[in-house]
């Protein structure tokens, strides 16, 4: 038996690789619920009831899919250029944690029409200033960007951990370190009353689509896609590799900040240190996922948070832990690796 | 002639449409070199695969000592003494050479390495062949020549009686190839029977007894070295009389490109040593020498992607800086990278995307890509240059080394550039596509293009260049003119013999 590289990629089989990768995951996390004596099922059906059953629950869903889209963004527009984005949740914190200051401490009393805008700007340069470092020491002193990024996620959290607890920290919050909250004019509107769901996922789709047209349609999406591919055969065509890849770091970190910020505009107003589960972890599956393809992300983005959500109220029916929404999205990841393999490759004998 | 170790007897395999082996045989005695002559897409590779069981085929045998082969089991062939030095070599970059050689051969299970025992026996084989490399160096530091030998020990090491060269000499420097001629009629004088896979005919005439060619899955004639030429080789090889393209004389035209003096230090060392050279509209100078001295500077610097330490380098007459890749490009000067799939190419990127990424504002406005602009120049250059093998929307890695190297070309020469630099344009090609190769590049000059040409193979030098300059340790030669330019002059200048009397033409 052998691998051998195919020729063409029939546009059928690369929808259909998420598809089965999916199905994949699912059965294999189905054996663990059985091995638990849960009707496995039964179980799936809960979670697609718990995250789409009802208008508090889809909305929910919708509301949990906001940030990993952007960050899912994040990661698939750096993986594209090779740019080891790893980092995303430490940028998501940093957005945050700078929307919180800026408008507690200097822009609060802005309207919101002028205010929003400022400071989900703020947000994403936060972000972006917190991955140009990185790779800036990737460009200057060839320094792994992969290591950098990822252990900078610590040293963002720490930080924003200790701003909460001394200069940030909320005076009437009764002594939990929770950052004081943003103005009320800051707070994005909602898409729907009496819910959670708010302007953010209209911004983060509507991203989806810019991004998806610059990558397919600039000059620029063309020449970030040849570095990525091949940087010698870039820089050969005269692509400027070290700008390519600072624009590349500016819209992933950007986006990566702007989840942190639309998060605590859209959901919670302030910052604590369980402002996010891992969504900036999350959408490097999420980009896995779509293949990072940027409207792939949406959907992708769509099935992780219906994991999740659902995972939660199948597992107070069922007393299934919550746990295995991870294990499924984790298992879609390997799955989906396994899959796209196969839509590069077939199996001679 | 004594009984043959390896027969292999009317193979034949289809891959769909196509017929890959039809009915082939091929008998190879002890102590034989049998060269496996064809064009990429002859059907070389898959009768070796089929020898090692990686293909089964749909019928016909293999015999070793007059023993049937089960097919489809590589295990199988590795104990009948069949061994394989891979044109990429399987080997692990990170591990000793002593480690890569017994990598394989221990059970997987056994406690511990028998690594004493294993230094011993690869020292013996080292020795017996005089293939010297020092068992505790890490592969990953040795060149690309001793590489190879590590991989011809490793199946040494593995009692191989049968060795198959898949086209060893394609990442090898012109001495090292000679060194492995010199080791594989030694390994060959000493009872071992080889194949060799090529499709260059100096190597084939000047390594192997015989020579089997192959042309379209068919074996289509067998010879003695001793008794036949090259013309006859390339002839059968290719299917119809090959010539290659030479020069005809010409005056040349305005100067357009002057180098004095220009050094490129870098990494601390002096890579290009005050060269001087001069370009002229119309002419071919032709740079010649063993790659490694320094020519990948040179064809870097002319291509924009590395800046000279000192010296000036006059275009059309006026000095210039440091130009980048998009100042060559929009000065008219088209560029043949030394490494078509590194630098040429982008192989997951689509054809057309390849033909324009060099030249993206042409096809661009406000920042979008004009796709129908660019896929219709793709197609011109497909239809122009005769590039066969993909549509332009189609990934270039589709493409043949051939057919890649004209689409190279064809983006470079449908706008007619003032200046070409063509490095190693013919590196890999088979017979049919160097001819191509070299006379497009030939029609340019005609055309008044300046063309400078980087290459270490002397024929090809000596065909197409008016004059030659040679490259050696950084330094380059003065130029000497085609008409008195022999092999034995080049060869000296090679060596980097010249004197200040050579003449100097201009």
């Amino acid at each position: 038996m052998r691998f051998e590289r195919r020729e063409h990629r029939p546009i059928a089989l690369v929808i259909a690789t998420p598809l089965i990768a999916i199905a994949a995951a699912l059965v294999l996390a189905g054996i663990l619920i059985a091995i638990v004596g849960a009707p496995v099922l039964e179980a799936y059906w809960l979670i697609l009831k718990s995250a789409f059953g009802s208008r508090l629950s889809a909305t929910e869903t919708l509301t949990r899919a906001t940030p990993l889209i952007l960050t899912g963004l994040a990661a698939a527009v750096a993986f594209r250029a090779r740019l080891w984005n790893i980092g995303a949740e430490g940028q998501l914190y940093l957005g945050a944690i700078t929307v919180a200051w800026a408008s507690s401490q200097l822009l609060g009393d802005l309207p919101g029409i002028v205010q929003i805008p400022l400071l989900l700007f703020l947000g994403a340069l936060a972000g972006m200033i917190l991955l140009l470092v990185p790779l800036w020491m990737r460009l200057r002193f060839t320094v792994d960007e992969v290591v950098t990024t990822l252990l900078l996620n610590f040293v963002a959290v720490l930080f924003v951990s200790m701003l909460i607890d001394t200069v940030l920290k909320d005076p009437m919050a009764f002594g939990w370190p929770q950052s004081q909250p943003v103005a009320d004019a800051a707070m994005l509107p909602k898409l729907l009353a009496r819910s959670r769901l708010h302007l953010g996922l209209g911004i983060a789709v509507a991203l989806a689509f810019v991004l998806a047209f610059v990558q397919s349609r600039t000059v620029f999406g063309m020449q970030s896609r040849a570095a990525g591919l091949n940087p010698e055969g870039a820089v050969f065509a005269g692509v400027p590799l070290g700008r390519t890849l600072v624009i590349v770091a500016c819209i992933s970190g950007g986006l990566a900040g702007l989840a942190g910020a639309v998060e605590v505009m859209g959901v919670q107003g302030y910052v604590t240190t369980e402002l996010s589960p891992g969504f900036g972890y999350s959408g490097i599956v999420v980009a896995m996922l779509a293949n990072l393809n940027p409207l792939g992300v949406v959907l992708a983005a769509l099935f992780t948070a219906t994991m999740f959500v659902g995972a939660d109220g199948m597992s107070r029916s069922l007393g299934i832990p919550s746990y295995i929404a991870d294990v499924i999205v984790a298992l879609s990841l390997l799955t989906m690796l396994v899959a796209v393999f196969f839509t590069q490759y077939r199996i001679r004998r | 002639m004594s009984k043959p170790v390896l027969e292999i007897v009317g193979v034949s395999k289809r891959f769909g449409p196509t017929l890959a082996n039809d009915s082939i045989s091929l008998s190879l005695a002890q102590g034989e070199i049998v060269a496996l002559l064809g064009e990429n897409g002859a059907g070389k590779t898959t009768l070796m695969s089929i020898l090692f069981g990686h293909y089964m085929a749909d019928e016909g045998r293999v015999l070793v000592d007059g023993q049937e082969l089960p097919q489809g089991k590589p295990r199988a062939a590795i104990r009948a003494g069949i061994g394989m030095v891979h044109q990429h070599f399987a080997l692990a970059p990170n591990l000793t050479v002593l480690e890569n050689v017994i990598t394989g051969t221990q059970s997987l299970w056994s406690p511990k390495l028998r690594s004493s025992e294993a230094r011993a026996k690869l020292l013996a084989i080292s020795e017996r062949f005089g293939l010297k490399v020092d068992p505790d160096a890490r592969l990953g530091d040795l060149s690309v020549g001793e590489q190879q030998r590590v991989e011809i020990l490793k199946a040494l090491y593995n009692e191989a009686r049968i060795l198959v060269f898949d086209e060893p000499t394609a990442v090898l420097t012109q001495a090292e190839s000679e060194r492995l001629f010199a080791t594989l009629k030694d390994m060959a004088a000493q009872g071992l029977s080889l194949i060799f896979i090529s499709h260059k005919l100096d190597e084939v005439l000047s390594a192997a007894n015989r020579v089997v060619v192959l042309r379209g899955g068919r074996h289509v004639a067998e010879r003695n070295t001793s008794e036949t030429s090259k013309a006859e080789l390339a002839e059968l090889m290719v299917g119809r009389t090959v010539t290659r393209p030479v020069r005809e004389p010409s005056t040349p035209g305005e100067l357009v490109l002057e180098a004095a003096a220009v050094t490129i230090r870098s990494d601390g060392v002096d890579r290009l040593k005050a060269v001087d050279f001069r370009l002229h509209a119309g002419e071919v100078l032709g740079i010649i020498g063993v790659s490694g001295n320094g020519q990948h500077m040179l064809a870097q610097l002319l291509s924009g992607t590395r800046s000279k330490t000192a010296g000036d380098l006059l275009l059309y007459g006026k000095a210039v800086d440091n130009l980048s890749v998009t100042d060559v490009v929009s000065a008219g000067i088209g560029r043949i990278p030394e490494d078509r799939n590194k630098e040429g190419a982008i192989g997951e990127m689509a054809i057309w995307e390849n033909a324009i990424l060099e030249r993206v504002k042409a096809f661009s406005r406000g920042g979008l890509v004009d796709r129908k602009a660019a896929i219709a120049f793709a197609q011109t250059i497909v239809d122009r240059f005769d590039v066969r093998g993909g549509a332009p929307t189609s990934r270039i890695r589709l493409l043949s080394g051939g057919n890649m190297q004209k689409l190279i070309l064809g983006r470079n020469l449908i706008d007619r550039p003032r200046i070409l630099l063509a490095a190693q344009p013919a590196r890999g090609l088979d017979e049919g596509a160097v001819a191509a190769v070299l006379e497009r590049i030939l029609e340019a000059k005609r055309q008044g293009t300046a063309v400078l040409l980087i290459s270490e193979d002397l024929d090809e030098v000596m065909a197409l260049a008016d004059r030659i300059q040679a490259i050696v340790g950084g330094k380059l030669s003065p130029a000497i003119s085609a008409e008195e330019a022999s092999a034995r002059k080049l060869g000296l200048m090679m060596a980097g013999e010249w004197t200040t009397e050579v003449p100097h033409a201009v």
